[in-house]
């Protein structure tokens, strides 16, 4: 049996307009909170079949420091967006309240946690590069960081592996 | 809104080209749909197809890339060899589903 589609609408998934798109993401920060907005944009990126490179920097090494990146904290002080008094946020405890809180929800919408992220990220054919001023000032090295991140390289070769990408910084 | 034949039956679609009726699908529709962009079906698409049929059933919404490997236990790396490129789209239109609208 012959089984034709007529007419066919089929969707442009392959489409030239977009082939070769690259995206990087400069991932700079280390609190829980401003940990995902990076994650959430690669992993979307990918699913769209966008080439993405994610670079970790200054405070975003903890996310591929393995001795910090499964413990991202996030912290009323200093964030009005939480809409809390800020002196309740100095209070003993509030950080690691808060921190449970965001992991809850974030769990809850069946979102992982940053480690398994990061192996997700890499599953979709993703790159994680480490910031080599950042591993010189924390005097780290390659062994310190998540398996998964290919090289400690420094900005002028993220610049130059990410030519021609669209580039995000967080 | 527009309409598709599937030898001579009729299917509902989008401006896209998904089905706006997942109830019309069925899987010879399945197998039509793949070979339309350029998917040849294996045991193993058809098993990411029968999670998402099911998954849909239940959930009423189509899995995402992450529920596909968590629940459905194809882990992401082989999703990304089965449907190149867009997965979780391509998957949803090869099983008749809306887009899934889960951001990960």
């Amino acid at each position: 049996m012959t089984t034709e589609i007529a007419p066919l609408i089929v969707p442009s998934f392959d489409s030239e307009e977009h082939a070769g798109r690259k995206l990087a993401i400069i991932c700079s920060k280390g609190s829980l909170d401003m940990a995902y907005p990076g994650l959430i944009l690669a992993n979307a990126a990918l699913g769209e079949g966008v080439e993405t490179h994610l670079f970790f920097t200054f405070w975003g090494f903890d996310m591929i420091n393995k001795k910090t990146m499964g413990d991202l904290k996030f912290t009323m002080l200093g964030n009005t967006a939480t809409h809390m008094p800020q002196g309740l946020g100095g209070l003993p405890g509030m950080t690691a309240m808060a921190t449970s809180k965001l992991k809850k929800s974030i769990a809850d919408l069946d979102v992982p946690e940053v480690p398994e992220f990061l192996e997700q990220i890499v599953a979709s054919g993703g790159h994680l590069w480490a910031c080599r001023m950042s591993a010189d000032m924390n005097h780290l090295t390659e062994d310190d960081l998540y398996e998964e991140v290919e090289a400690i390289i420094s900005a002028s070769d993220f610049i130059e592996k990410t030519a021609g990408a669209q580039m995000l910084f967080i | 809104m527009s309409v598709i034949t599937l030898d001579g039956r009729p299917i509902q679609v989008d401006e896209e080209g998904f089905l706006t009726d997942p109830s019309e699908w069925d899987e010879d529709l399945g197998k039509a749909l793949a070979t339309a962009i350029g998917i040849t079906l294996t045991d193993e698409h058809w098993n990411a197809i029968r999670f998402l049929r099911t998954d849909f059933a239940e959930q009423g919404e189509t899995a995402t890339l992450r529920r596909v490997s968590t629940r459905g236990g194809i882990p992401v790396k082989k999703l990304f060899a089965l449907f190149p490129q867009k997965p979780a789209k391509k998957m949803a239109y090869v099983s008749g589903l809306p887009k899934p609208h889960g951001c990960v």
